[in-house]
């Protein structure tokens, strides 16, 4: 199983990311659960989301305590919570941030992590979108970063939820970071997790 | 039965005569009128004219009467509320070609009229619990409107507390949605069917199992209450009405009259309670009378949230005529005589005069109102 | 066929796919997403012949589907947690009168103090009302139980709860299977009414009934529910014949064979509870589970079945009666009195905590040892508690408890109120 946790801000879209990674794990032949963790909906607030993907039925519905992958949507969050609890030195942590990981406010934080990612993540959706919504751009991030995810599965997922220029933008902007993320690191090796018999696009 | 001094040649049919309701009711005295005009008779404002010309009768006094509410139920002798129900129902089985589904709140009516195994309903209905009527009408007319049945209409009915009280938030909401219900409310001003405890429609200074005639203040307090009809209206339903069992052919316009709309209609009836009013069950028709022409029970209708029509006092009286009637009011005259209360009652009941508009230019019977029939109670235009 | 879908708009297909007629609710978290998915199916005409009514209260939404039912109209509603109980008196009066109609019932628990996430206070606080209830181990089942509620409900003239868990499910995006309408077409007969406000053959209904009758009219009403208890694995059996599915049915049993310890539980802990007990019986423990999917009526003998004769029971309950102890151990109690098994409750996930598969697998590992307290509360922090009734102890005046506690745990510090 893989388990992904993704944090944001009430406002930038966290829960519809846990969704739509799901949607394209779904579509790519796995099995795979999204939802949100809930309390304060207000904008702003911090919220967190989770998606696992599996090969075969997931049945347990706790929230993730020991994520594979994080996906922080907000750094400003390092400071106000404890967005890495269970966070082993394995995981993939992927950091919405312009600033270089040495930069204090993030350093700190994420000692003895191996797997660090700073992408740009809100200047790349402000490119394609006019505005800094870095949710489903960090999706394009963790595909790249992950391999058990086709692009071709998130341009679906995201256009069955957003039409026409929105949804191509967005996957626009996802494509560009995939791309960032490929051209700027050295990736792990790719995860591999067998698939479901009648996947769609296996 | 007696036609002799009636003003208009009796021509009905011997059918309507025959099948008409059995009345205990003493011979009626209204002020106005300088000789005792006898029950079954034109020139009465009470009963139903049978001896009138076949359009000018009421409902009650024909042969397809349906005794929606018929004989066998446990009222009370002199029950306002079960001659209202029976009113009510009646006009608007008539209206709708005899297609009428009702809901029924907890309350006097729902217990006397459905002692198991045994009903007094002739028509399809439901009691739900208390507070709900106007949602379970709400209900049924949606089931109806699903079924695209709009042949079949829903009246839901409650007593005052079932309405004011505890009813009050189904009732806002049905008629905020405009559901096609009209709503009827059989007002004897306090909790009857659970020993006459005070609701929001009891008046001040009335005596009830929970505002004693004791103390400083004895009876209901003053400053408290809600008029649930201005409160109907506050919702700009299409149809709103008062009424009363003293007067059956305008109770009978105003529930057919609320059959012509579609949407949510309220007509608040008073039917006084020999009970809970400490009355004589003779008497139930004469105070609903003068509750009227005290001006105490303003009669009008509006639509759409504006005062179409009232019904004009026609000889107005003093509000002590009507209290002397109810012992609830007894200790505003035993062991010494309350003027400053009676006054105020009576400055209530001229405020409700003024606003109004229930005197005519000379405030006095308009002769000519009986021989109209029904359409002589539309009543003079407001403003 | 398979789709990544939330569970709260699974379920409103498959409400939607029953044919409706009345849809009446209130809105309260997290029962919201489904009513609003029906609500637009009907705006936009997916779902047609079909009144969608948006009430004042709960109490205006049950009786409305009381009087929509009473005239014939398949009907159906959604509530949770504190719209349950503000509906309370008429959720009992359409049981009482014997009312088909279906109320989804996301559930959460309730205040105070007031918490709007997952657990079973509200669902137990209407166990005696004479609703049938299924409780949805996922979100399949969810969808499933809502097909065979609305087959069940007008069989047996009988209003059906259909519980899933709040957010936990509700809120939860998988891959689910809605059945298509040509199955459910098939599957569920037209709704045939026992009894119809019809101006053409009036009726009177919900007449006073007094001790000469009472007990007889309320006895029927027990027996109608033990004739459920007969037709809900019927409507199970009948389902899967058609979907190829396994779903509702009374209680269901996984891996519970000859187990030294069974573990019981309803709802989507039970999923939990599996991954649990694959764990521990890779560790050679023998262990198994079993699901109880309808609450009401509760299967007295299909359990005592299914259980058979281990050692020791785990009952895992979302709720509990205070003062008293899990309402579901009572019942599983009864059901297993005269064996010889001891019993073990688990009162875990109160208030939306998550019911970990760390905390369940470190507690099961107990009770297979016979270590374990006969009453558990799930990952309590004793400390907090203790401090609070020392204040208590201490002080006439000690404040909100509530309040006291989310302070000692820092939850509402003056410093954090400032940084949010």
């Amino acid at each position: 199983m893989f388990q992904v946790r993704i944090h944001g801000r009430g406002g930038q879209g966290v829960v519809t990311s846990s969704e739509l990674l799901s949607v394209a794990a779904f579509l790519d032949g796995y099995w795979a659960q999204a939802f949100p963790s809930f309390g304060s909906e207000r904008m702003g607030a911090p919220v967190t989301a989770y998606c696992r993907i599996d090969s075969h039925e997931i049945r347990t519905h706790e929230p993730i305590s020991i994520p594979d992958a994080l996906i922080i949507q907000d750094a400003t969050l390092v400071h106000q919570m404890d967005i890495f609890s269970g966070v082993s030195q394995n995981a993939l942590v992927v950091i919405n941030t312009p600033h270089s990981l040495d930069d204090p406010s993030i350093a700190a934080y994420i000692d003895g992590l191996e797997k660090v990612f700073n992408v740009p993540a809100s200047e790349i959706a402000r490119k394609h979108l006019g505005k800094p919504i870095p949710n489903l751009v960090l999706l394009g991030g963790l595909v790249a970063l992950t391999g058990i995810i086709t692009l071709k599965s998130l341009h679906e997922a995201i256009l069955k939820r957003f039409t026409g220029d929105t949804g191509e933008n967005n996957y626009a902007a996802a494509e560009e970071l995939f791309d960032y993320v490929q051209n700027t690191f050295e990736l792990p090796p790719p995860l591999s997790m067998p698939r479901r018999a009648e996947a769609i696009h296996a | 039965m007696t036609k002799g001094q009636a003003p208009t040649p009796y021509s009905g049919s011997r059918e309507d005569i025959v099948t008409g309701q059995e009345s205990k009711q003493e011979p009626q005295q209204t002020p106005s009128t300088p000789r005792q005009v006898k029950f079954y008779q034109t020139g009465s404002f009470a009963v139903g004219g049978r001896l009138l010309d076949a359009p000018e009768r009421t409902v009650q006094s024909g042969i397809k009467r349906t005794n929606s509410l018929t004989l066998g139920h446990r009222a009370c002798q002199g029950c306002g509320e079960a001659l209202g129900a029976r009113y009510a129902l009646d006009a608007a089985m008539r209206a709708t070609e005899n297609k009428i589904v009702a809901a029924n709140a907890t309350g006097c009516l729902e217990v006397f009229t459905t002692p198991y195994p045994e009903t007094s309903w002739q028509i399809p209905w439901i009691h739900s619990v208390f507070g709900n009527a106007a949602a379970v009408g709400s209900g049924i007319a949606a089931a109806l409107r699903a079924k695209g049945r709009d042949d079949i209409r829903v009246v839901a009915q409650a007593g005052d507390g079932g309405t004011v009280d505890i009813g009050i938030g189904c009732l806002s909401g049905m008629f905020e949605r405009n559901d096609d219900v009209l709503f009827i409310c059989y007002d004897n001003e306090a909790y009857m069917n659970t020993g006459v405890q005070r609701s929001g429609s009891t008046p001040p200074a009335a005596r009830t199992a929970t505002t004693e005639a004791i103390g400083r203040q004895p009876g209901n307090q003053w400053g408290q209450g809600k008029k649930m009809p201005l409160i109907a209206m506050a919702h700009e339903i299409p149809y709103v009405a008062t009424a009363t069992v003293a007067e059956l052919h305008d109770l009978e316009y105003k529930i057919e009259k609320a059959m012509s709309f579609r949407g949510a209609r309220y007509v608040h009836i008073l039917v006084p309670c020999p009970l809970g009013w400490g009355s004589e069950p003779a008497n139930t028709i004469k105070i609903a009378r003068l509750a009227k022409e005290t001006g105490i029970f303003p009669v009008f209708e509006a639509e759409y949230g504006e005062v179409t029509g009232v019904s004009k006092i026609r000889s107005k009286v003093p509000v002590e005529e009507y209290l002397l009637l109810q012992k609830r009011y007894a200790h505003l005259f035993r062991p010494s005589r309350q003027d400053e209360v009676i006054n105020k009652i009576q400055e209530e009941a001229d405020r409700n005069v003024r606003r109004f508009g229930l005197l005519g230019e000379d405030g006095m019977v308009q002769p000519s109102d009986t021989d109209k029939g029904i359409s002589a109670h539309l009543g003079g235009k407001v403003g | 066929m398979l789709e990544q879908l939330e569970g709260s708009k699974a379920v409103a297909r498959a409400v939607a796919m029953c044919r409706p007629e009345v849809i009446c609710a209130y809105p309260i978290s997290p029962q919201t997403h489904i009513v609003e998915a029906l609500g637009a199916m009907v705006k936009d005409t997916t779902l047609e012949h079909c009144e969608f009514i948006n009430v004042e209260s709960e109490f205006g939404a049950m009786s409305v589907l009381i009087g929509a039912s009473a005239t014939g109209a398949r009907s159906y509603t959604a509530t949770s947690s504190q719209g349950l109980l503000f509906m309370t008196e008429a959720v009992y009066n359409a049981a009482g009168l014997g009312l088909p109609m279906v109320m989804t019932l996301a559930n959460r628990a309730i205040g105070a103090p007031i918490n709007i996430w997952n657990d079973y206070s509200d669902a137990m606080a209407v166990r005696d009302s004479g609703w049938i209830q299924l409780f949805a181990e996922s979100n399949q089942a969810a969808v499933d139980l809502h097909i065979q509620a609305f087959h069940l409900s007008e069989e047996i003239s009988l209003p059906v709860m259909v519980c899933m868990d709040g957010y936990v499910l509700t809120h939860a995006i998988e891959p689910l299977d809605v059945p298509d309408q040509e199955l459910v077409d098939k599957y569920l007969p037209p709704f045939i009414p026992r009894q119809l406000l019809d101006p053409e053959d009036p009726v009177s209904i919900g007449a006073m009934v007094g001790p000469d009758a009472f007990t007889e009219v309320r006895y029927l009403a027990h027996a109608k529910q033990l004739k459920a208890l007969q037709k809900i694995p019927e409507i199970s059996t009948e389902f899967e014949r058609l979907s190829g599915r396994k779903s509702g049915g009374l209680v269901r049993t996984y891996r519970a064979e000859e187990a030294d310890t069974i573990v019981i539980g309803m709802g989507s802990v039970v999923g939990a509870i599996e991954d649990a007990v694959d764990d521990l019986r890779d560790s050679g423990i023998s262990i198994g589970a079993i699901s109880i999917t309808t609450f009401r009526p509760f299967p007295l003998d299909a359990l005592r079945e299914a259980v058979g004769n281990p050692k020791r029971v785990v009952i895992v309950d979302r709720a509990f009666s205070v003062g008293m102890g899990s309402i579901l151990a009572t019942d599983v109690a009864l059901a297993l009195a005269h064996n010889d098994i001891r019993l073990y409750t688990v009162v875990a996930g109160l208030g939306g905590r998550a019911v970990t598969g760390i905390s369940l697998k470190q507690c099961l590992s107990k009770a297979v040892k016979d270590d374990l307290e006969k009453l558990t509360f799930l990952d309590l922090d004793v400390d907090v508690v203790e401090r609070e009734l020392t204040r208590m102890e201490q002080s006439k005046r000690s404040g909100p408890s509530a309040e006291n506690i989310l302070r000692d745990l820092g939850t509402t510090t003056p410093e954090t109120e400032g940084q949010l």
